[in-house]
């Protein structure tokens, strides 16, 4: 019990709903409140470019401010961002989304992610997804009333699901299938023909995918395949992108969902409820990076891959076996050789060398015995990262 | 890619041949072999520093010198411009569309230095019509650097 400031006891307690109560708090708080306390810590744990976004979004979204763009707009988003968005899925996938019903702007994928699972999800239905897979994933399926149901992926599969582990976890409660690649954290891509497998088993059981492809630009000599193209598959996709990691963006918050008119038009139901509209400012800045943005995409691609390749070597040569991500902007070896725990390693690794890192396990079990490295940090960053991380290898192995 | 080795290389000059070999997913001796050659064929002109002399408080004077020439048979602007560039004072000459020909950098350590060189050298040389001098009064931006500072990452240390 807790004595409020006029020392009286505080009897208003145990009022948080069972739901939310249940909801892991990342068990990483801890750690989180350490390194904020802490001062010269090189972070590679950031999940978000070290890019500031590009100026002509900025100046763009700066003049929209000047001629008065202040006020909400439609519930979908502007008109003109979702006719360039259907334009560039069109471009992009040769799939056709009607910008009028198929296509909801939204406060990040993160938003597009929670009206999907509450568009979609009754009490007790579950859905399948690969462990480890971004820490939202779970608990937007738990909010929704659903139950996650996790498939283990592993590093000698490259961290790709495979189609019958899914199958394998169907049951007549499974609703849909949530994937998320290229992945956070791990950076696996799915290659085109495993992602067939797993939308023929969807078909089959008529089940929705959710394709989270937030990271569908950041792709490192290998396409990215959009789960919605696959044929026969758009139908029962609700594909989920954003701006914030191609275009440096995140702090804007806008992305989209993109889907058949029926589910866009439930999505809109909880959307305008609880949303109303997407920031203004930032759907203005979307729409200049869908108009120019190409090339700042393309230079910014360039740069992350630079530094992929030497932080996946790097990691290596201190024998922590680290398999090459294909996408997004993280390393994930594997620090098993060390004999800690994720969270031991990253919690030392803080303590003594002051290198931040996510502990695997943040990400689902079969994250533990990994650690996240985010490599959208100057070259520099990661190069003392790395001598420091291999200090602290040597010390301990 | 000895595009992508030069593009890193114009970025930073003193990335190793080694870390050049990783980046681009090349062998060393590959890396070196390409470097050598660029050197000798002249596509890697040369390796130099940016310096931000005010810092120091040295003091360089610098002007942009717009330069009118009347073309000469057979050879153009060419003649000319070679008389010109080959004053150690003009740091780049560039051949304009405009309504001038040569535009000339000259730095110099005081304007009285620049003033005389373009009154005693260049505007004399024959073929010269007319020359205008811009004084540079304040640097921001040189070779894509932003001499006021780089624009700060502003990030949360850990975000998942």
């Amino acid at each position: 019990m807790t004595i409020n400031p006029q020392g009286q006891q505080d009897k208003y307690r145990g009022k948080i709903s069972q739901r939310v109560e249940r909801l892991s708090p990342s068990g990483i708080r801890k750690f989180f409140d350490l390194l904020a306390s802490m001062e010269g810590v090189i972070s590679l744990g950031v999940g978000e470019p070290d890019f500031a976004t590009p100026w002509h979004i900025r100046e763009a979204a700066i003049y929209s401010l000047e001629r008065g763009y202040t006020m909400y707009t439609s519930n979908l988003g502007m008109p003109e961002l979702r006719e360039l968005l259907s334009r560039y899925l069109k471009d992009t996938y040769n799939l056709e989304y009607e910008p009028g019903g198929e296509l909801l702007i939204t406060v990040g994928v993160s938003e597009a992610l929670d009206l999907a699972m509450r568009a979609i999800i009754d009490p007790g239905d579950e859905v399948i997804m690969p462990d480890p897979c971004y820490v939202a994933y779970s608990s937007c399926v738990i909010l929704a009333g659903g139950i996650p149901v996790m498939v283990p992926t592993s590093e000698e599969n490259s961290f790709e699901v495979s189609a019958a582990d899914i199958e394998a976890q169907i049951t007549s409660k499974t609703r849909a299938i949530l994937l998320g690649y290229p992945s956070n954290p791990t950076g696996a891509v799915m290659p085109k023909d495993k992602l067939k497998q797993v939308a023929e088993v969807a078909r089959r059981h008529n089940l929705a995918v959710v394709s989270d492809e937030i990271y569908a630009k950041l792709v490192y000599g290998v396409p990215h395949t959009c789960l919605a193209a696959l044929p026969g598959m758009k139908g029962q996709t609700i594909l989920l992108g954003g701006f914030s990691k191609a275009y440096a963006m995140t702090g804007w918050r806008i992305g989209y969902a993109a889907a058949s008119s029926e589910i866009i038009s439930a999505m809109t139901k909880v959307h305008q409820y609880t949303i109303m509209s997407a920031p203004t400012m930032g759907q203005v800045a979307a729409i200049e990076a869908l108009r120019a943005g190409k090339d700042s995409v393309a230079e910014m691609v360039e740069d992350y891959n630079r530094r992929r390749l030497v932080i996946v070597e790097g990691l290596n040569d201190i024998g922590l076996s680290c398999f090459e991500p294909k996408g997004a902007f993280y390393a994930f070896p594997s620090i098993k050789a060390t004999g800690m725990t994720s969270e031991e390693f990253a919690e030392k690794l803080l303590i003594e060398e002051k290198v931040a890192v996510v502990p695997g396990n943040a990400f689902g079990k079969c994250g533990e015995g990994y650690v996240r490295c985010c490599y959208a940090t100057s070259l520099a960053d990661i190069e003392e990262a790395l001598s420091r991380i291999k200090r602290f290898v040597d010390r301990h192995c | 890619m000895l595009k992508e080795i030069l593009k890193i290389l114009e970025g930073d000059a003193r990335i190793t041949a080694e870390k050049l070999a990783t980046m681009t997913g090349t062998q060393v001796a590959e890396v070196k072999k390409l470097i050598k050659k660029a050197e000798s064929d002249r596509t890697i002109l040369k390796y130099k520093t940016m310096i931000n002399w005010d810092k120091v408080g040295d003091e360089q004077v610098w002007a942009l010198i717009e330069v009118k020439i009347t073309p000469q048979r057979d050879v153009g602007f060419d003649a000319i411009a070679e008389r010109i560039y080959r004053f150690p004072q003009a740091r780049s000459a560039y051949l304009v569309s405009g309504t001038y020909d040569l535009a000339v950098l000259v730095m110099g350590k005081s304007m009285h230095e620049i003033s005389d060189f373009v009154a005693q050298k260049l505007a004399p040389i024959e073929g010269v019509q007319g020359t205008v001098t811009h004084f540079l009064l304040k640097r921001f931006k040189e070779d894509g650097e932003i001499l006021a500072g780089r624009e700060e990452t502003k990030r949360q240390p850990v975000i998942l």
